[in-house]
Order: structure tokens, then sequence, then C-alpha cells
């Protein structure tokens, strides 16, 4: 909006205040909850508006949520999850959408038409015969479960084919000329040539999958697979809501690593995470 | 002489009918992994759902029976469904407008002046990438009937608030506030990339025909400019306002009395606590209509609207 007006100096401190008003919506479970966190059960049940805790009791509630359940398990499984998931992703979806981008051969509409009705399909749609199917397999509660039904992402096809389609033509033939395979062309020229949609679509499902809570909470039953979303449920579950410090502690623990990575890399998440919003 | 032409266009046509179906074999090569993949987990599961809807099975048993319509028609008589169904749709209801509104708005007084712009956006995303689960939680604590943020400020002032979540009139505006505070700033960031992509032009075109207050500006250039983004903001959030289902798992469990039971947390109860897994599966193909709905909306009013 470079063409607006400037503002007059009421208007700039009208925009401030709302904005400030809104930002403290924003952040106050964020600082509240660390507060709380670093809290004893007495400040906490006091009632008082008092933010910074009168005695720090940080350590005993940082190290009884971690006692009472295993959070740097939760994070671990949360990693494994996210990163096999994306793996499989990438794998499956990039030579499909090349194929889909730079091949004309016969049945290309119908994988794409499969690829449009799938976008249409959420996970809670399938969810009961994917579960009866992993039942049958003896593949509850297991890593393979969380994993599997996500390997193939036709957000990722869809939107890898078209930012495969950008890529000259000439660069492909020159590498075919050159002697490289389809296999090589993909990983050596298609895949170099396309890293900010491949972070971005890195980012966007991982973020997707660290919060997930449907899937997990259907095939998942052993607290030792539970990712980071379970894994609270879980913990509020055998904590029955009462102790409020540790409860705090623990949310902090499952919320900074993606609020730290946020942080750090801003504009590559807010791509990312925005992706699915990308207009077709 | 044909007899000496005929061989040389069969090796051409050989050849070419060769390539194309090295061009096929590449082509399938490449994808069927992926096109396999999609058949196993999405578009056969999505068939079996319609097929189990039309099944008595429950989780477990060792019949299955075929019912025909039995499992929509004890839908029909089912009010915790219905009322699940309605909390879904006003749920919807509460926080479509606000998020999209309050999104719409942000974006605007970030984008109005420089001062403070890249510190709002990082702040107003930040709920974005929280861990929903655990944040309700925090909201959870601040919605505490005695000792949480909200009451004793209210108390302060005289006003004896509610006990936000087991409160029957108050849990679905509760749960929506959550959602809100989450989906606002997912809503700006679209709405900012919508922003950047009004030309500058327009805004000194509108100046010229004599569109000199801010409003005006706006009913000229903005909204029209950003009617696209609006309804596909709308449409993302709606989307994803029917698929709430952590924070009521988490806090509410579908309660007080199914004040707050909505479509998906619905469906988990029926396939995967009462092992009722045809009639759930009846249940996901409403919930895949309300979807479809919403993208047959979508689909035609990008058609309408030229966008």
């Amino acid at each position: 909006m470079s063409g607006a007006h400037r503002l007059g100096r009421t208007a700039r401190i009208a925009r401030l205040v709302v904005l400030c008003l809104g930002a403290a919506v924003m952040l106050a479970p964020f600082v509240w909850g660390l507060a709380a966190s670093f809290k004893p059960a007495a400040e906490i049940w006091s009632g008082s508006l008092r933010l910074i805790p009168q005695t720090f009791h940080g350590w005993e509630n940082y190290s009884a949520a971690l006692s009472r359940a295993p959070f740097g398990r939760f994070l671990l499984n949360g990693l494994i999850v996210c990163a096999g998931i994306l793996l499989f992703q990438l794998i499956f979806a990039i030579p499909c959408a090349y194929a889909l981008s730079k091949h004309r051969f016969a049945g290309r509409t119908v994988i794409f038409g499969a690829v449009l009705v799938g976008l249409l399909i959420p996970v809670h749609v399938t969810a009961i015969p994917l579960y009866l199917g992993f039942a049958r397999l003896g593949l509850l509660d297991s890593y393979a479960a969380l994993i599997a039904p996500f390997t193939i992402s036709v957000f990722g096809i869809f939107l890898f084919r078209q930012f495969f389609a950008a890529i000259p033509d000439d660069l492909i033939a020159a590498a075919r000329v050159d002697g490289f395979s389809e296999w090589a062309i993909i990983w050596r020229v298609v895949v170099p040539a396309s890293w900010p949609a491949i972070t971005a679509f890195a980012i966007f499902s991982v973020t997707s999958h660290w919060n997930d809570l449907f899937w997990p909470f259907i095939v998942i039953q052993s607290t030792e697979l539970a990712p980071p979303a379970l894994g609270v449920v879980y913990f509020r579950r055998d904590e029955s809501g009462v102790d409020f410090g540790p409860m705090m502690a623990a949310t902090v623990i499952v919320t900074a690593p993606l609020v730290l990575a946020f942080l750090l890399a801003q504009r590559r998440f807010i791509d990312g995470i925005t992706l699915s919003g990308v207009k077709g | 002489m044909p007899a000496e032409l005929a061989p040389g266009e069969g090796l051409l046509g050989r050849a070419q009918r060769l390539r194309r179906i090295g061009a096929a074999l590449t082509g399938w090569g490449l994808s069927l992994p992926a096109a396999l993949l999609m058949l196993v987990m999405i578009l056969i599961p999505t068939l079996s759902a319609a097929i189990l809807a039309l099944t008595d099975y429950q989780l477990g048993a060792r019949s299955i029976r075929f019912v025909g319509g039995a499992n929509f028609a004890a839908m029909w008589e089912d009010r915790v469904f219905w009322q699940a169904f309605a909390n879904t749709l006003i749920y919807t209801a509460l926080t479509v407008p606000v998020s999209v509104g309050l999104g719409l708005g942000a974006a605007l007084l970030i984008e109005a002046d420089p001062l403070g712009r890249t510190t709002f956006r990082t702040i107003y995303f930040l709920p974005v990438t929280a861990l929903l689960v655990a944040m309700a939680t925090v909201w959870e604590f601040i919605l505490h009937p005695q000792l949480g943020l909200v009451n004793v400020a209210l108390a302060q002032i005289g006003v004896t608030g509610p006990d936000w979540l087991a409160d029957p009139d108050w849990v679905l505006p509760s749960l929506g506030f959550i959602f809100v505070w989450q989906q606002t700033g997912y809503n700006m960031i679209l709405f900012l990339a919508g922003l950047k992509g009004i030309p500058s032009e327009l805004y000194h075109a509108a100046r010229v025909d004599g569109a000199d207050r801010g409003i005006e500006r706006f009913a000229m250039v903005t909204w029209p400019g950003l009617a696209a983004t609006t309804l596909f903001v709308t449409v993302i959030t709606t989307l994803y306002s029917f698929r709430v289902f952590d924070t009521v798992a988490a806090l509410t469990q579908g309660g007080p009395s199914n004040a707050s039971n909505v479509l998906l947390y619905n469906i988990y109860r029926e396939g995967f606590v009462y092992l009722r897994t045809g009639y759930a599966s009846a249940m996901t193909l409403v919930f895949l209509a309300l979807i479809l709905a919403v993208a047959m909306v979508q689909m035609r009013g990008r058609r309408g609207g030229g966008a």
C-alpha cells in the first residue's frame, strides 16, 4: 500500500494503541504461562495479578514436569515422526510432481485428477478405514502408524508441480544431452533449483504434524510413542488439572522448540505456514 | 514406389510409438509410487468410509451387515449428533467473521505506517506457531473461574465472570476465542500478501478522482482489491473451524453435557470410544459433505468474481 497517504499524528497514536492492545492479547498466554511456570503453587492459587514470582520456583516446577512425564521423549517422538513424514513426502512427491509438470504421458490427467480430489479430503475422513487397516496389519501404536498415512502429500505434489513448471525446459534438455538420467535430473537439476519451495513445504509439513493431535490420539496408546501434542493430553489426564506450576512448565517445554525456530527464521516460517493459503 | 516407402514410414512410426511408450513408462515410473500411495492412503480409505457408512460394523466385531441408509436414519433421530452438528456451525459462525475481520483489521493497521511493522507482524503471528493443546492449557489457566487472570481482573471492576469452560452458555464462545486468538495472525499474513498485490497506481488514480479520506480509498481501492483474498481467507478459516478438535479433546471432552461437542469429537467418540464404526463413518460423510459444500462456494465465487 505504498500509495496510501501518510497518517496524521492522532491516527498514528490511535494505530499504536490498538495494535498494542491486540499484541497484549496475543502475548498474554505466552507471558502468563511462562510466569506461572516459575511460581510456587501458593502464589498461583493466591489469585494475584503479579507477573514476576515472589519466590522463584522454576527449578521445582520444571523438574516436577520432567519427572512425571517423559517430555524429552515426546519431543524426540515429534522429531522422529516429523522427519520421517517429511522425508517420505519429498521422496514420493518430487518425482511425481516432476513427471506431471515436465512429461506428457497417457494417464497424466488421471494422476493429476487424483491429486485434486485428494486435496479436498482431510485425514479425518480417512481415519476410520486407515485405523482398521493398521489394526489388521498389527501396526497400531507404532511409529509406522504415525508416519505412513502422511507419506503421500497431495498438497506437496500440487505445489511442486506448479513450481517445477517454471523451471526452463532448456535446462532439463541440456541435462539430458549431458547424459543425465531422469532420476539424476530430478535430484541434481530440479531440486537445487527449487529450494525456496522445498523449505517452505518442509516448514509447513513439520509444523502441521508437530501440532497434529487427531491422528495420534486415535492410533497411539503408549506414552513412550506420544508426539508432543498427545504428550500434553496424557500429562493433563494424569495431573487432573490441579498442579498448574508443573503444567505450565510442561507447556513451555513443548511449545518452545517451534516458537524459537519461528523467531530465528521468521520470513521462512511465515512463507511455510501460510503455504496452505497459497492460491491454486 | 509405395512398397519402398512403406518400411521407412513404418520405422518412423515405430520410433514415434516407441518414444511415446518410453515417455509413458518414464512418466508412470516417476509417478507410480505416489499414485499407489494416493490410492492406498486417500482414495481407497475414502471409498471404504462410504461403504462402512452403509453397514452396522462395530470395531472388533466378527460380523458385518449391509444396512443401507439405516445409519443416516439413526443420525436423523440422534440428538447428540444434531447438537454436535449445530455446535460446529455455531462455532464457525462465531469464529470466522471475527478472525477474518480482525485479521483484515490487523493487516490494514500494520500496513498503514512503518512504525513497529515487523514487530507487530511477529507478535500477531506468534500464536500460529504455538502448540495448540499446550496453549489451550494456558488459556484454561487464564480462564479459571476463581484464580484465572480474566476473572480476577473482572472482579476488580466488580464483575463476577462465569466459569468460562464449564458453563454451557460460555464454553463454545470460550473455545472459539482460543481459535480466534490462533487464527487471526494467520489471516493477517494472507491479507498482508493481498494488500501487496494491489497496484499503488490505483491509489493515485483514486486520489485524482477525489478520494481524499482513508475510508473512501478503502471503499474504492482496498476492499475491491482484496475481494479474492477475502473470499479465500474466509473459506480457509471456515474449513479450519470445521476441524475443531484439539481444544475440545484437551479441555472439555465435549462437555458440559455436550455443550461443546463438535462433529469431529463426536465422530471420535462414536468410532473409537463406543466402537460404532459404521455409524461414525456415516458421520464422517456428513463432515466431508460440509467441506465439499464450502469448496464449491469457493469455486463458484472465484468464477463469479473473475479472480
